[in-house]
């Protein structure tokens, strides 16, 4: 069953040879993927990368038209401003910045003995994957652990490398802009931010690099 | 005949004159005395031909009247003793050969500002009476990871010359160096006489090297360790101490994070009957200070400890007398710990507040409300360090009472970037009001505004040192959405004594220029993710004279604003910049045209590989050229 709905989804799907064989190599005789991902995270939803189950703000959804909760999602965090409905659970402040080496400059040791069991568990819980962008000098690190899903990392790569990413969108990735935000998975190949579940994302992100002009869209866009 | 030759004036010896702390007023046309080793009649060594004095224009006075010298020689060197402060034992040093050589024999402090301006065996050849060491090692970004692991800074060397050139040493001080046990090891066993160890934000040695020093010092006073790093070695240094009356005065072990014997510490406190100082790790109970407080009431500096019951004897603990411990502690006047504070112990410190002069809640999350009682007697207090947990409305219960107030640290509870804050223009504004003898201020908070910023600069004078945090990066003035140019433009404009600024927020280059223009006795500079371009860092280089350290990360300055510097760097301490806009030619071009500054690049394992950029610079002036201990992060341009 899985196999007929795979098929259906990528023939309406940006014809990405790598992404396809990917779907294809999760939906098939995929033995080895069902061990390392869960059914869960694997499954094709036509919803929108983050929505589901498994974020709280966004309800799930079936339909294609799931486009607008991002769009309302990214404006409301550009806004800074009062609370929002759907983001009560979420701090009022914009997304969380990323953490920066050294910054505020407080010594380790002040830091350590003032939250000793906060230190360790953030130390033990933290998804650390390295960001790159194209053009800048500087690698920068983040926690992939501190954002809920996809609009609240984009806001923070924007941030942080201070840029506007765009919205993603299944057809055409990042249009709108020349960046584009990719990622390394856990095979080596270079996937567009936002194709696949939050989850999924989290276990098999190794590094981010964001991307600039044509590279980024022969990635991101159609034919 | 007394003579009076003129000093060798150069650019380079100016330069080190016109800086207050130079740490030697060594410059490069003079060479050491090389034969001048400790000798209780030095006048006879002026009437040797060819004695180490270097080239040299007419030594024909000198040795034609050996007797005047003598008699001047003796004079001086009396004289000399009483100079104590290096900025005048410096300029001494410059007036004469004569002077240079006595000088150098009756300095008995020495104090290297940066480890690596000079090698051992220069200092220890010049200077042959010393009696105390201080030393310092990495530059202060360290403290924040900015600097990987291994980089330097190794106190090694010094201690082998030292152990050879001053067996009567009694004291070191270091800060930011990396010590082991066998270093301190050397050092229990080299000097017979020592007196104070001093180890400020150090790293690389355990409680093993602390046993060496308790063991082999007999005649130790002062044992202080200051936020540094202790790693446990399973000894119970402690017990190391001599079964038989100590010296000690001082005993400082705060933030050595392993446990200790209480009842060796209870006899050790005991058979210390000089003990003044006293600072107990996290791990002493509320129940065991008691216990040593009754033992010492003679303290005049008490570290808490975790200021809360210890688990398992918890009720016992809470019903002794802790308000007459602290009564009977009539010399108190400085107070820290509290690093685990049951808030409800709180009112036992009741008795020493009114004579407090330095109170240190630094550790403890209290309150608004359980400050209130307790400041509101420290009428005395000049010294404050708090968490920002006690809100604006602490900070103005701070501003009604300690009128006295010399310095106020206000830490953050929680150090991130996105969060409300506690703490705000409010509080700053209150303490510009209520303490208008405030010398120094260290500030974080989450939003600031210009006009709290403005009426601290006029409200407090006296202010030597202004550190704001704005823990959000470049977040503006948060009511007018203006950069924060003009609260630290009028810092530097109204302070006239101020020496070290540490800014923050969004800064424009009109912010540099304010201080290149107005910060003429700036010494200490601090600037993190600040700036516009490269005209920022040259107005600060083109404007301060005074500059002797500054430390830039993460900001738009590039080669042109590196190049604009090159008439200063020999006047100052060192320079740091990390991940600013520098490429290596740039460094390069530094590096040839000051010989004597060491250019080092280092590498961090994080960034892209891109042979243009260099990621961290950091240069400083030195007579020792490229050091020996270079590890492979850091090329030395």
């Amino acid at each position: 069953m899985h196999g007929q709905v795979a098929s259906k989804v990528l023939q309406l799907l940006p014809t990405v040879p790598l992404f396809e064989q990917r779907l294809l190599e999760n939906m098939g005789g995929g033995a080895a993927y069902e061990n390392d991902l869960n059914f869960k995270a694997t499954e094709l939803r036509l919803g929108l990368p983050g929505t589901g189950c498994t974020n709280e703000e966004q309800a799930v959804s079936g339909a294609k038209n799931n486009k607008r909760p991002l769009l309302e999602t990214r404006e409301e965090c550009g806004s800074k401003e009062k609370s929002d409905p759907q983001h009560d659970d979420q701090e009022t402040d914009p997304a969380p910045k990323a953490r920066i080496v050294g910054w505020p400059p407080i010594r380790s040791y002040r830091k350590n003995s003032l939250q000793p069991k906060k230190a360790e568990a953030e130390a033990a819980a933290g998804m650390y994957v390295k960001v790159s962008m194209d053009g800048a000098p500087y690698l920068r690190k983040i926690d992939l652990k501190v954002y809920k899903g996809y609009p609240e990392l984009l806001k923070a790569l924007e941030n942080m490398f201070k840029l506007t990413i765009g919205e993603y969108s299944e057809r055409e990735g990042y249009k709108g802009s020349e960046y584009a935000p990719t990622y390394e998975d856990k095979d080596g190949d270079w996937m567009l931010v936002g194709d696949v579940p939050w989850d999924m994302f989290l276990t098999s992100c190794k590094k981010l690099r964001i991307m600039k002009g044509s590279e980024a869209r022969g990635l991101g866009c159609g034919v | 005949m007394i003579t009076n030759k003129k000093p060798r004036s150069s650019d380079t010896d100016s330069n080190y004159m016109r800086d207050d702390r130079t740490e030697m007023s060594e410059d490069d046309d003079r060479s050491p005395p090389s034969d001048s080793i400790a000798n209780g009649s030095c006048p006879t060594r002026t009437c040797t031909p060819g004695s180490g004095s270097g080239s040299g224009s007419s030594s024909i006075p000198e040795y034609s009247a050996p007797y005047p010298d003598r008699v001047l020689e003796n004079v001086l060197e009396n004289v000399l003793w009483f100079l104590t402060s290096r900025k005048d034992r410096n300029a001494a040093s410059l007036v004469c050969r004569s002077w240079y050589r006595v000088e150098a024999m009756t300095r008995s402090d020495l104090f290297i500002g940066n480890c690596y301006a000079v090698s051992p065996e220069r200092a220890t050849s010049r200077f042959t009476r010393v009696r105390s060491v201080t030393l310092k090692g990495k530059p202060r970004f360290a403290d924040f990871n900015l600097m990987p692991p291994n980089w330097g800074a190794h106190f090694a060397p010094w201690v082998s010359a030292t152990a050879k050139a001053y067996p009567w040493l009694e004291k070191i001080h270091l800060k930011r160096m990396s010590v082991t046990d066998d270093d301190l090891a050397l050092l229990a066993e080299s000097f017979s006489g020592f007196k104070e160890l001093v180890l400020v934000c150090c790293d690389g040695f355990g409680t093993s090297g602390l046993a060496a020093v308790a063991s082999k010092c007999r005649q130790l006073k002062v044992l202080d360790l200051i936020e540094s790093e202790v790693s446990d070695d399973e000894v119970d240094w402690i017990m190391c101490f001599p079964d038989t009356e100590t010296c000690l005065e001082s005993l400082i072990f705060d933030c050595v994070e392993c446990l200790v014997d209480f009842d060796v510490l209870e006899r050790l406190v005991v058979r210390s009957p000089s003990l003044k100082k006293l600072r107990l790790n996290r791990f002493v109970s509320i129940g065991q200070l008691y216990r040593l407080m009754v033992r010492a009431p003679q303290l005049t500096h008490l570290g808490t400890g975790s200021f809360s019951p210890s688990e398992d004897v918890a009720q016992g603990e809470l019903e002794l007398d802790y308000v007459s411990a602290f009564a009977a502690c009539k010399s108190l006047v400085c107070l820290s710990g509290f690093r685990e504070i049951v808030p409800d112990c709180l009112p036992a410190i009741y008795p020493v507040c009114a004579n407090l002069t330095s109170l240190n809640f630094s550790y403890a999350n209290i309150s608004a409300e359980q400050l209130k009682p307790i400041i509101s007697n420290c009428h005395k207090l000049q010294t404050f360090w708090v968490l920002d947990s006690i809100c604006d409305e602490g900070l103005q219960a701070v501003a009604t009472t300690c009128k006295e107030l010399r310095e106020l640290r206000v830490f953050p509870f929680d150090p991130r970037e996105d969060i409300e804050g506690p703490v705000s223009e409010v509080g700053l504004q209150a303490i510009s009001e209520g303490c208008r003898k405030l010398q120094s201020i260290l500030y974080f908070c989450q939003r600031m505004t210009n006009a709290a910023v403005i009426a601290m600069s006029k409200n407090c004078p006296d202010l030597v040192i202004f550190r704001l945090c704005i823990m959000g990066r470049q977040r503006p003035d948060h009511v007018t959405g203006e950069p924060m140019d003009e609260g630290f433009g009028a810092i530097v404009m109204n302070c006239k004594k101020l020496t070290r600024l540490a800014v923050s927020g969004l800064l424009t280059d009109t912010a540099f220029a304010y201080i290149g223009k107005y910060g003429k006795i700036v010494r200490t500079l601090s600037v993190a993710f600040a700036g516009d371009s490269d005209m920022g860092l040259k107005y600060v280089l083109e404007g301060c004279p005074r500059l002797q350290k500054l430390e830039i990360r993460d900001s738009p300055f590039g080669d042109t604003a590196l190049l604009s510097g090159l008439h200063h760097y020999y006047n100052m301490r060192f320079l740091w910049m990390s991940a600013c806009r520098l490429s290596h030619q740039g460094c390069q071009q530094i590096a040839q045209a000051l010989p004597h500054l060491v250019v080092e690049v280092i590498k961090h394992e994080d960034t892209v590989h891109m042979d243009d950029y260099a990621d961290t610079l950091y240069m400083y002036r030195s007579l020792a050229g490229r050091r020996h201990d270079v590890p492979q992060f850091v090329s030395i341009l």
